[in-house]
């Protein structure tokens, strides 16, 4: 399995031909105590850059991209009952939603964890 | 010919506290026009929420430096400012707080602010035969940070040249508030609290530092605005989050707390195109003052409480946990009816709540309305203000 990072601060965990998409610890840090997730509704088909899902946290509403295209095979029903688990668990059980990957090669633009680590230290 | 642009991007300002939030780990964002904090490092127990809930429960230190603090001082300055203000100024005794507004001629709202009779008493003097008498009148005002420049400039041009109005712009603010403020303060500053109730201010000299305190706030708890040289704001901030009860709390928490007040915030849940009655802000009028006039703005407000408001601001409780944010638009049915001018999630109640302003139909509480957010329609319903009990000391 591969994990992935966009500059939009999504992680996405590629395996076979799906991935799981949710949002980094440095973006939950920056957004604050989360209270609403809203997820887009299995079945639908998200285009890469385009509004994915929104994250409310108590000062704001943000958008979240799709890092890649594909369709929504599952979303995270456990942030429904408790959307701070995006806080507490980012990168594991705050999960946004599971996709299929349209086009492989839409991967290649992304970074890796280390790359990533050096996009965040630059900001 | 052409014309100069005033379009000059203005440099971000700092204020005396800033060094002093950065040592905390605040997150700095850009405020009125100046770098404020919005929350505190979450590894010192910092963050929006935990802010908030520490002061519903103990005292949150805020520092409201941004604010503009001004002093109108002259034998004319109760009469000159009720010119401007249409609360009962003359007769605010010393000591006294008062909620008021800076209105313009058609009634909107230019600015809220908080006036004090800050007339200092002079001691006699039994040796030279003279007996205590109060000196020059003198007005306290604080109004809002990103409006004090204009507010400056109003004042400016409307009160007569026999007052003086002077920015005190070398000095701090900062806010302790909460349930535990009163005991903070009373271990730093024995006996000063219990001087004070909801609404009275006095002047304190803490060794070496000349400092107003105010008992009074923006978050709906108990609590005191005190005014300190720039110089000694640091120290007196170290020295109040030294005690056990006292946090600092950033913009974030300060934002929320006063949603969850029902307080109005200028430039969203009031404008210049607003007037008191739909902002349902007719309290700040007092009630002499509403018949005699004489204060900029009466024939406008005056004939709308006659003719009452099209529309009013209230409260709404949203079923849920999506929260409506300031520009969503509310419905009845088929119908908009109105819009929302501040809203988010409340920490203390576990759902959304919002401010806005409804036709006044369909502003009564108990009324079930929609709130539009994104093509979805949330249910809400009006109520009464506030959200969260206020909890002011008004004596025992």
């Amino acid at each position: 399995m591969a994990r992935y990072f966009t500059e939009e601060h999504e992680w996405i965990d590629v395996e076979g031909d799906s991935a799981t998409v949710g949002i980094t610890d440095y973006a939950q840090n920056q957004l604050g105590d989360i209270v609403f997730v809203e997820l887009p509704e299995v079945g639908s088909v998200i285009d890469k850059g385009k509004d994915a899902a929104v994250v409310e946290s108590v000062k704001a509403a943000s958008d979240v991209y799709a890092p890649i295209s594909g369709e929504v095979m599952e979303s995270n029903e456990a942030l429904e009952e408790d959307p701070a688990l995006v806080n507490t668990s980012p990168e594991e059980t705050g999960w946004f939603f599971k996709m299929t990957i349209g086009d492989k090669s839409e991967l290649e633009g992304l970074m890796d964890a280390k790359a990533y680590k050096s996009f965040c230290d630059s900001l | 010919m052409s014309e100069t642009e005033e379009n000059e991007q203005q440099e971000t300002g700092t204020l005396p506290l800033d060094a002093w939030h950065r040592g905390k780990g605040a997150r700095m964002v850009e405020f009125a026009g100046y770098w404020m904090p919005i929350q505190y490092n979450k590894e010192t127990g910092g963050g929006i929420v935990a802010e908030h809930d520490w002061t519903r429960s103990n005292a949150g230190l805020f520092d409201v430096s941004h604010m503009g603090q001004l002093m109108v001082t002259g034998e004319k300055a109760a009469e000159e400012l009720e010119k401007l203000l249409p609360g009962a100024i003359a007769t605010l005794k010393p000591g006294r707080v008062r909620y008021s507004l800076l209105l313009n001629d058609e009634g909107g709202i230019l600015d809220d602010l908080m006036v004090t009779n800050a007339t200092p008493w002079i001691e006699g003097d039994e040796d030279a035969g003279t007996e205590g008498h109060w000196g020059e009148p003198a007005y306290y005002i604080v109004v809002n940070g990103a409006m004090k420049w204009d507010d400056i400039a109003h004042l400016r041009e409307h009160l007569d040249d026999d007052v003086t109005l002077t920015h005190m712009d070398d000095y701090a603010l900062v806010a302790l508030q909460g349930p535990n403020a009163a005991t903070a303060l009373n271990r730093i500053m024995r006996g000063v609290p219990e001087q004070l109730v909801f609404m009275q201010s006095l002047e304190h000299d803490f060794g070496e530092w000349p400092l107003r305190i105010t008992r009074a706030g923006y978050t709906g708890e108990d609590g005191f605005e005190i005014s300190v040289p720039a110089e000694f704001a640091e120290s007196l901030c170290d020295r109040l989050c030294a005690e056990i009860e006292v946090r600092p709390a950033g913009l974030g928490a300060r934002d929320s707390l006063r949603l969850e007040a029902g307080l109005p915030l200028y430039g969203h849940d009031m404008t210049d195109t607003v007037d008191p009655v739909s902002a349902d802000l007719a309290f700040a009028l007092t009630k002499k003052r509403r018949e005699t006039g004489g204060w900029m703005g009466f024939e406008a407000v005056k004939t709308l409480m006659e003719s009452g408001p099209k529309e009013r601001r209230v409260g709404l409780a949203l079923e849920g946990r999506l929260p409506a944010r300031e520009g969503a638009e509310i419905y009845a049915g088929d119908d908009k009816v109105g819009r929302v001018t501040s809203g988010g999630f409340s920490p203390t109640l576990g759902h959304p709540i919002a401010m806005g302003y409804v036709d006044v139909a369909h502003a009564d509480a108990g009324t079930d309305l929609e709130i539009m957010v994104r093509n979805k329609r949330l249910a809400a319903k009006v109520v009464t203000l506030p959200f969260v009990s206020h909890n002011y000391y008004r004596g025992s």
